[in-house]
């Protein structure tokens, strides 16, 4: 890539900084330039976040619907799946699956929602009272 | 505590462990260390698609190889210790031991997750735990920061560093840090040979990891994949694949067009040491081989920007592509790989 060819494109990024790239200069040398963003690469991370939200939101639903527990939901909306959330709770995926169930979540104790709600950077009580 | 390691200059890089080993090994006195060299020298440049897993709900690709490996690897090559420390849940050890160690007036490599990292774009934030930033100084309780992939320094309260070196979930960091001890000189010999161990490790790599789905024969695993996710997965899906795809080789850090480029730049760096005009050839092989995976790129977006509208010849376009990739690679290498020095 040749460095007038570099795009400059809008990204969520360029709040943050511009990014570093290799690209070649006239003479056919290696350079660096900066780019601001690329639609290309826009267009993938818009399309996962709008998978995201779709997924929060169809999370959401399940627990209203008395399908899940806000476990589910909360993990959902931070972003998290199984290893990331056994990681942070210190919990088997195989307990969290059933903490996921609202029956086995209504028994869950204080202690053990707590530490759910730390991964979650949230209160006990936001958990436990699950508003949508 | 306030205090600035002097002497220490940022340096932005395309991707963050190649950035904090070229400003790590620069701060200790060996200027001639460039990012295409630490990327060259530590066999950065590697492909592996993981059948089965899934990452983000996505395929497993990565275009790297083991985060810390380029540090540990380059600086190996050049005579250069290292020290690593980790800490397993204690928040405070680790707290006292960086502490100390800007005390000491040593600039420290901190592996961190990006979740939790304030000046990333929320966008941004996912649990990815490899991420790789310099404390180079502390005032009052704040930490300054030189994230590689930045313009600019930074800073990060002690309590934002706690909780990024302690991310949960895959490649955890647990604290770790690293930095380079009892870095001497290192003459021009020593730097060849670091390039050529380089070179051979990466064409050892990418040509002869046993299996299917590792170097250019992961390349070709995935563009047979590709052929199959529109009839599996169903069109929607398929194409959130490819974004995956596209999200994965061109994001800041990671790179798979990115890494074709920085490995052609650490070639024709590699040709001021050892002037060998093959290694120019093979650089041009690999400035080709980057500009088609951005084309695969555009490609694939093409296709997941429609979302439902696509048609299975979109994904014939891009698996055919990506095999055009892997050739184009599995002749590089086997040039360096024969090439004698």
């Amino acid at each position: 890539m040749k460095k007038e060819e570099l795009p400059q494109d809008d990204s969520a990024l360029k709040v943050m900084t511009r990014e570093l790239c290799y690209v070649k200069d006239n003479d056919g040398k290696y350079t660096t330039g900066l780019s601001t963003g690329w639609d290309v690469k826009k267009q993938a991370l818009d399309n996962a976040w709008e998978e995201i939200n779709e997924r929060v939101e169809e999370a959401r639903k399940a627990v209203t619907n008395g399908e899940k527990s806000p476990i589910y939901y909360f993990m959902e909306l931070r972003l998290m799946d199984m290893p990331v959330l056994s990681g942070y709770t210190g919990f088997w995926s195989f307990n969290i699956k059933r903490h996921m169930k609202p029956d086995v979540f209504k028994g869950l104790s204080d202690k053990k929602l707590a530490i759910y709600a730390k991964a979650f950077d949230i209160s006990v009580d936001e958990l436990k009272n699950f508003k949508g | 505590m306030n205090k600035e390691i002097s002497g220490f200059k940022h340096i932005q890089a395309a991707h963050c462990e190649n950035g904090a080993t070229t400003s790590l090994l620069r701060y200790h006195g060996l200027d001639f260390m460039t990012e295409p060299l630490a990327f060259g020298m530590g066999s950065g440049i590697f492909y592996i698609h993981i059948p089965i897993l899934s990452i983000n709900n996505g395929p497993a690709i990565s275009y790297r190889s083991m985060p810390g490996w380029i540090f540990s690897r380059t600086c190996k090559s050049l005579g250069v210790k290292v020290v690593r420390k980790k800490f397993g849940n204690n928040e405070k050890a680790a707290h006292d031991f960086l502490d100390q160690k800007i005390q000491d007036g040593v600039p420290v490599g901190c592996q961190v997750g990006v979740f939790n990292l304030p000046y990333f774009p929320p966008e941004y934030r996912f649990h990815f735990n490899a991420h790789n930033l310099i404390v180079y100084g502390k005032q009052g309780n704040d930490y300054l920061v030189s994230d590689p992939v930045m313009e600019t320094v930074t800073t990060l309260s002690e309590e934002d560093m706690i909780k990024v070196r302690f991310a949960k979930g895959p490649l955890a960091p647990k604290g770790h840090v690293y930095f380079p001890e009892n870095v001497h000189k290192v003459d021009n010999e020593t730097i060849k040979k670091g390039i050529i161990k380089g070179i051979k490790r990466s064409a050892r790599d990418m040509l002869h990891v046993p299996g299917n789905i590792a170097g250019v024969d992961g390349i070709k695993y995935t563009s047979k994949q590709i052929r199959k996710w529109r009839d599996k997965l169903g069109s929607r899906k398929a194409g959130l694949y490819l974004g995956q795809i596209v999200r994965m080789q061109e994001e800041i850090g990671t790179g798979g067009g990115g890494f074709r480029f920085l490995f052609a730049a650490f070639l024709e760096q590699a040709y001021g040491y050892i002037p060998n005009e093959q290694l120019l050839a093979v650089s041009e092989d690999f400035t080709k081989a980057g500009d088609l995976w951005r084309e695969s790129a555009v490609q694939m977006g093409r296709i997941y920007k429609g979302r439902i509208n696509n048609e299975q010849k979109d994904f014939e376009v891009c698996a055919d592509l990506l095999l055009q990739i892997a050739d184009i690679e599995k002749q590089g290498f086997l040039k360096l790989k024969k090439m004698q020095f």
